[in-house]
């Protein structure tokens, strides 16, 4: 059954029918969003307005991932670093955030003040920690370990065990009526379905640095370095460019977008210990899925994963997180450098 | 597996393991035999069984990690999965399962299933290389902590299993600290020697070379998978049977037993003691554990992490064979000094 099997000259080619196939599936979803359902699939998938819920959900909080996973990416396409301080990173700006924010009552400057604190301690540990061990992925790892354990320690002496909740801005509360019936009234009065203005705000945010570290790394001058590092670091170094510099600068954006998250996902959620933890793994597993060192791949990861998760936590809460993970081992068993990955 | 499968007709191994017990292996058997002689219960259970317990973990981790180049952090998962088994077909108080099987059907099933779970992690982490095996390990650790805490028709969700018993034969409460030390130590010593004997086997010599040059050993016509994924089953027994020890050793199980923080402690555990040599792992569990008791004195209870993730970034800056690698170091220098005042 292999490719010469088939007739020379078939009816339709592999790429068209597989596009015909994503179309059908695009058409299917769209359908499923905009249409008002019948009975028959309200009773498969409880309700429309839990549907909806769950996919808007889902793509918000895979906005969230996405940020936090994109720092994760490059430094591990740069550097080799696995960088599992990532979460505590994640935590420790949410919690610069919550004091600047809560202190000032500026919300905005909590978020910058999440980005610039971090981005400076990630330029620290570069530039004190990671320098010394180049080359030596293993203990570059363990180290970030070693620092995470005693990151997660020193919050908890200072934030203690307490859940806190950042607080938004009057100007970002409440909610929005999105364009998308969920029922029709007795009366005939269509009934909208509506989601928290805030966390569209998170998805726009996500969206908008996404574009922008793409058309960083795309056309700028320091992209075309950070991609040529990716590629080959030693031809980068040859080549007369202080890789160095380079490092530090991927480094910093990386730590500071943790941080930035942080900010933003505390306080569309909360800000507690184990968070670091939980961002962590959503990083490690959109990362594995999408592929290292790939902004795009992050992107379809983080997608992905926060799909699933939304998806498994409303029609099969008690699996969900295996949802996740057997997206993650599908995709090792099939393409083991990730969606986006290049093989190495 | 043909490799695998000829260990035990090796003429030489005799000799091997022979040459093997030395003057330092003797003296240490002595002091491990009569330490409950000398200790008090606290010293025998809290400090002595822990050790070995946590030692045989970071045992598996040891073999994974200085002979294949693989380093996991999916050890207490492995562990956990065999606990759990002891929890849900053995006997607990929680009411949830319990089928109360006796313990010599029990401990190889569990063994057996954590063994089995092992492999297949091996299997899914063998896709990729280096250090990304760390990445996928901890992911499934963590999947695997949330998912226990989540599922309550096999795990019982948050609050787990509790009133474990261990077993009582021959007239012998084997929870006792004495006897348990005992059992502790024998697997210990059990899992110890299959892990030095396995090293010198041409099972462990390929294993080693995977390591070292994964593509001439493909070349050579090993089916390096395999070996790998070996390498984790027989992780996975040792890794299981400490699991079983553990849960006897608590009575209880519950997600946070196989958290992402004892997951890291294995980890750490090994680093300190040192994966080169099987005995690395016990040292770091003596120090870990010895730690942990009296950072109350040093640092006090709440900031024994701080204390503990100090020593390990200081262990993998100084020396990254950890402390047999300082030992190491600082050997040569002794023999020379007494060369140097010999004269």
């Amino acid at each position: 059954m292999s490719v010469l099997d088939q007739p020379s000259t078939p009816s339709f080619t592999r790429r068209q029918g597989w596009g015909l196939f994503w179309l059908l599936v695009a058409a299917l979803f769209a359908w499923l969003i905009f249409a008002i359902w019948p009975d028959w699939l309200n009773a498969i998938l409880i309700s429309k307005k839990a549907f909806v819920s769950a996919i808007m959900n889902g793509i918000t909080l895979a906005g969230l991932y996405f940020l936090v996973a994109s720092g994760f990416t490059l430094v591990f396409g740069l550097m080799r670093n696995v960088n599992l301080a990532h979460g505590s990173l994640y935590l420790l700006g949410a919690y610069v955030g919550y004091e600047v924010a809560s202190r000032t009552g500026y919300w905005l400057l909590g978020v910058a003040a999440g980005f610039v604190v971090l981005a400076l301690v990630g330029l620290v540990m570069q530039v004190l920690v990671f320098r010394r061990l180049e080359g030596d992925d293993l203990r570059q790892t363990l180290v970030t370990i070693g620092i995470s354990i005693v990151a997660a320690d020193l919050m908890l002496a200072v934030w203690t065990g307490a859940t806190y909740q950042i607080l938004t801005p009057d100007w970002l509360d409440g909610a929005v009526k999105l364009p998308i019936i969920s029922a029709i009234k007795s009366n005939g009065d269509a009934v909208y379905i509506t989601y928290p203005f805030y966390r569209l705000v998170v998805l726009a945010a996500a969206i908008v640095i996404g574009v922008g570290l793409w058309l960083m790394l795309d056309r700028t001058r320091v992209g075309m370095m950070i991609r040529a590092g990716v590629d080959d670091r030693a031809m980068l170094s040859a080549s007369g460019v202080n890789v160095h510099v380079v490092f530090a600068i991927v480094f910093a954006i990386g730590a500071g977008l943790a941080g930035f998250a942080g900010v933003v996902g505390g306080s569309a959620l909360s800000v507690a210990p184990g968070e670091d933890v939980r961002y962590l793994l959503a990083s490690l597993v959109v990362v594995i899925v999408g592929g290292m060192g790939s902004i795009p791949g992050a992107a379809i990861g983080a997608l992905l994963i926060g799909l699933a998760e939304q998806i498994g936590l409303v029609y099969f809460p008690t699996y969900g997180i295996v949802l996740t993970f057997v997206i993650m081992v599908v995709v090792l068993a099939v393409r083991p450098q990730g969606i986006m990955g290049k093989a190495r | 597996m043909s490799a695998i499968a000829n260990t035990s007709e090796r003429p030489h191994a005799g000799a091997a393991i022979s040459e093997a017990i030395g003057v330092p292996h003797a003296v240490l058997a002595a002091f491990l035999l009569v330490y409950p002689a000398t200790a008090s219960d606290f010293f025998i259970a809290q400090i002595g069984a822990y050790s070995l317990i946590f030692g045989t973990m970071a045992l598996s981790l040891m073999l994974l990690a200085g002979y294949g180049g693989m380093v996991s952090l999916a050890q207490i998962s492995v562990a956990g999965v065999a606990g759990y088994m002891v929890a849900v077909f053995g006997l607990n108080n929680t009411g949830v399962h319990g089928f109360g099987w006796p313990f010599w059907v029990l401990v190889p099933f569990a063994t057996l299933v954590a063994a089995i779970a092992s492999a297949l992690i091996g299997w899914i982490s063998v896709r990729t290389e280096g250090i990304y095996t760390i990445m996928i390990t901890l992911a499934i650790a963590t999947a695997f902590f949330y998912f226990a805490q989540q599922n309550y028709s096999l795990f019982n969700g948050h609050s787990g299993f509790a009133g474990l018993p261990a077993p009582e034969f021959w007239g012998v409460n084997w929870r006792s600290p004495t006897p348990f030390y005992y059992i502790c130590l024998a697997v210990a010593v059990a899992a110890y020697i299959a892990v030095l004997y396995a090293s010198r086997s041409t099972f462990g010599l390929a294993l080693r070379a995977t390591r070292d040059n994964q593509r001439r050993m493909r070349a050579l016509g090993f089916n390096v998978t395999a070996v790998k994924v070996a390498a984790w089953f027989y992780a996975g027994i040792i890794a299981g049977l400490s699991g079983v020890l553990l849960v006897w050793f608590n009575g209880r199980i519950s997600p946070g037993t196989i958290g992402v923080d004892v997951a890291i402690d294995v980890l750490v555990i090994a680093v300190i003691g040192g994966i080169r040599h099987p005995i690395g792992p016990f040292i770091g569990a003596v120090v870990f554990v010895l730690l942990r008791t009296f950072a109350i004195d040093l640092v006090g209870a709440e900031r024994f992490n701080t204390l503990i993730g100090i020593v390990f970034l200081a262990i993998v800056f100084l020396s990254p064979d950890g402390i047999l690698g300082l030992w190491g170091r600082i050997k040569p220098h002794l023999a020379q000094g007494s060369l140097r005042v010999g004269p």
